[in-house]
């Protein structure tokens, strides 16, 4: 479960936000709803402990249990997918997967595990493509699996379908909240487009 | 506009034929062809002489080791600074303390790179030399060294005191290059993902940032590669005398009276070209090499947090900047001492009178170096201006091919083509002109105003000129008075550089000029192999502090114009 306990955000002595209390329970996705400036995103970055340090923020952010509010961004265990997919450019999709594969998992049972998240994502035998050469839909999926295999606790989603077309959104939607439901992630969606919140279908909340 | 294809011509010639003029200009004399000195036909007896001279097997060793080791650490250094540096705060920030020193180093950069090669040696020579400043501040902690140390720390036999002058110089150039492509890569947004995937920060950069920001700067390195081998100004103030580095090495053998030299000098500066290109090629090979090598250590999942690498940074850092600023400072207290015997750690008297008696040639000194320096700026700001303007109204893409051309002067040896250009000129009776002076530092001007200027350029938003020609303007008037107004910042900054590369100029001036002109640095050069530290402060301050004038007034000119302008700010 991810919990927010009188979460404010301060710029300046501007208020962005203040005492935001969530819940999120695993496999449910919550969306945040607002205008843009309103603080959505400076919210996903405070979780992952990436906001700069010119912001004040006060309030507790606790992911089963551990409060992640003084831990560094990468021992958090946040999955996260933004706007773009930011596939490394200079590795190739197999590498882009392996990236994210913890440590302890070696050699074989590395490749392994990229076939088969590729498997999953009707990519199979895409390993040693670029990927720049894949298409948007392919490109979106690529990121969705490499935030996956990193083994989050939860994922938070920074308006990953915005930047897909209309047909496209719709299928890549299913599949991301699919994969919340099957991993038993907390889910948090963050955006402006009200067809996205209807579909992940739990609580929202507007900033 | 229809003038304005003639800007990127008119540039590539004024850069081609020079290089390609001197480069011929040395090879033919290295065969044996100089007709002036008697030599007529073309042998390879030169270069039999050449390598059966007894100081060359060392020089070339000498200058292989410390051009490398120099661009070596100097990018590791720079690696490590940029990833410190270009790390996100983390949040409720613990790290406050660190990230004060961060801010401190990223200032303490610009001023740092503005200062000359040959001041910054001056002034690390006094610095470090066993009667220096340093163990100044330890005999007067430990009452201990009555008489100096008997150490070699500068000029040392194996050029490493040559080889930390250069990092000092080369170090915050490389990280300036690195932080300016950050952007262009997106940087931070691949960090966020790395740490979102469970890597530390400096993990990700490793792994995320560096293999793209890498072929962003290669052209930097490459630069400072084949700076760090042939360097001269840098070399004889700080290197081995007894064989030196292979470009001081032919400067001796052009300085000899007897002017047969000449020829073993010609194929000397051939030589010292081979072994920049091979040495260039090396790198190239290695990089390939490495990447390899570690292709497999990108993904293989390792994470970790690198706070080790973070705190070598931040030492690596701060003691860079620290020597470099006590540097400067040193050359300053030894302009106003009287006296400062050793072992006292500040001067014993004050004086004005270092600067008094050498006033008048200061000033004639002074005139000349800033007279070459603003005839070399306002040239290349008018080119560049013009190659800029060309790729924007005529929708072509860089006018120069690819970024190479730009590159040429910085990647073959100073002292290889500018002895080809000193030995046709002689024969076309232009030597010693200050034409030729203004047209030799313009090679190496012109460059780095082009890169400070460009990105600037091609980022303005394109609808303010179009506004300004949808309201009847033309293009001219646009340029005038949108363009160059909107971009007054970069364009005074560009300047700065400009001027800062023409004051460091020694080897440009010192052959181009046929000796007949007297620049700061050709004079802190001469008199730093004289013993009075008193006029080496004198002049190495004054050729510190002139670029340092032209970045303050490139910094407080916009805000003086702008005062009034929030968005320009």
């Amino acid at each position: 479960m991810l919990k927010l306990e009188n979460i404010s955000l301060k710029i300046a002595a501007n208020p962005l936000f203040s005492k935001l209390n969530l819940e999120v329970d695993a496999g449910q996705v919550t969306t945040v709803m607002g205008p843009s400036g309103c603080g959505k995103s400076s919210l996903l970055a405070h979780l992952c402990g990436t906001l700069p340090s010119v912001f004040q923020t006060s309030g507790k952010i606790i992911l089963h249990a551990r409060t992640l509010n003084n831990l560094a961004p990468h021992e958090r265990k946040l999955g996260i997918l933004f706007q773009d997919d930011l596939l490394f450019p200079h590795l190739s999709v197999g590498e882009n997967l392996a990236f994210a594969l913890p440590e302890k998992i070696k050699q074989q049972e590395r490749r392994a595990k990229v076939e088969q998240a590729l498997e999953e994502i009707e990519l199979s035998g895409m390993c040693e493509r670029d990927p720049a050469s894949l298409s948007g839909g392919q490109r979106a999926r690529v990121a969705l699996m490499r935030t996956l295999l990193a083994q989050p606790e939860a994922l938070l989603l920074d308006e990953p379908f915005s930047k897909l077309d209309q047909e496209l959104r719709g299928r890549f939607r299913k599949l991301v909240f699919a994969h919340a439901v099957k991993n038993q992630l907390p889910t948090l969606l963050v955006t402006h487009d009200p067809a996205d919140a209807k579909a992940a279908g739990g609580a929202i909340l507007e900033l | 506009m229809s003038l304005l294809p003639a800007f990127p011509l008119l540039t590539q010639l004024l850069f081609l034929l020079p290089i390609t003029a001197g480069l011929f200009g040395v090879l033919l004399p290295s065969l044996g062809y100089l007709p002036d000195l008697g030599g007529n036909q073309f042998n390879f007896d030169i270069f039999r002489q050449l390598f059966e001279h007894p100081a060359l097997p060392h020089a070339v060793w000498l200058t292989l080791f410390s051009g490398i080791s120099a661009t070596l650490i100097s990018l590791f250094l720079a690696i490590l600074l940029a990833a410190m540096l270009s790390r996100e705060s983390v949040s409720g920030n613990k790290n406050s303390r660190m990230s004060g020193l961060f801010v401190i180093v990223r200032r303490g950069l610009i001023p740092l790179i503005a200062v000359p090669h040959a001041a910054m040696a001056l002034g690390l020579a006094f610095l470090v030399a066993p009667s220096g400043w340093i163990v100044r501040w330890f005999s007067f902690l430990l009452m201990g060294w009555e008489t100096p140390p008997e150490l070699v720390t500068v000029q040392d036999p194996f050029g490493l005191s040559l080889i930390f002058g250069l990092v000092l110089k080369e170090t915050p150039y490389l990280l300036l290059m690195i932080l300016a492509a950050l952007p262009q890569i997106r940087a931070q947004e691949y960090i966020r993902i790395g740490q979102s995937l469970g890597y530390g920060n400096f993990r990700s950069w490793l792994k995320l940032v560096l293999p793209q920001v890498y072929p962003l700067i290669r052209l930097p390195v490459f630069a400072v590669l084949a700076f760090s081998l042939s360097v001269v100004d840098v070399a004889l103030i700080l290197g081995p005398t007894t064989p030196p580095t292979l470009s001081v090495l032919i400067l001796r053998w052009i300085d000899n009276p007897d002017l047969s030299f000449r020829f073993l000098a010609s194929a000397g500066a051939v030589l010292l070209l081979l072994l920049t290109l091979g040495a260039l090629l090396c790198w190239r090979v290695s990089e390939w090499l490495l990447l390899q090598k570690w292709r497999n250590w990108l993904s293989n999942g390792k994470r970790g947090n690198g706070n080790e690498a973070q705190k070598l940074a931040a030492l690596s850092g701060l003691l860079l900047l620290g020597t470099a600023f006590l540097s400067v400072l040193g050359l300053a207290l030894w302009s106003l001492s009287l006296r400062w015997p050793y072992p006292h750690v500040l001067p014993q008297r004050w004086t004005s009178r270092n600067w008094e008696r050498h006033w008048s040639s200061l000033q004639e000194t002074a005139f000349t170096t800033l007279e070459l320096g603003i005839f070399a700026v306002v040239i290349a700001l008018i080119l560049v201006v013009g190659c800029l303007e060309n790729e924007q109204w005529r929708r072509v893409s860089f006018s120069f091919r690819s970024q190479w051309l730009l590159y040429l002067p910085l990647l073959i040896p100073q002292a290889t083509f500018l002895l080809g250009i000193q030995i046709l000129a002689v024969r076309l009776e232009m030597d010693g002109t200050f034409l030729l002076l203004v047209w030799s530092h313009l090679l190496f001007v012109l460059p780095y105003i082009f890169l400070t200027l460009a990105d600037p350029w091609r980022n303005l938003d394109e609808r303010f000129p179009r506004i300004g020609q949808c309201l009847g303007a033309s293009p001219l008037w646009v340029l005038f008075r949108i363009k160059l107004p909107l971009l007054l910042k970069p364009l005074l900054v560009a300047a700065a550089v400009g001027f800062a590369v023409s004051v460091a100029q020694y080897l440009p001036t010192l052959f181009a000029g046929g000796g007949r002109f007297a620049t700061l640095t050709t004079e802190a050069v001469s008199y730093a192999a004289g013993a009075d530290r008193r006029v080496i402060g004198v002049y190495g301050f004054l050729q510190a502090l002139f670029p340092w004038i032209a970045l303050l007034l490139a910094l407080t000119i916009p805000r003086w114009r702008f005062r009034n302008r929030a968005a320009l700010l």
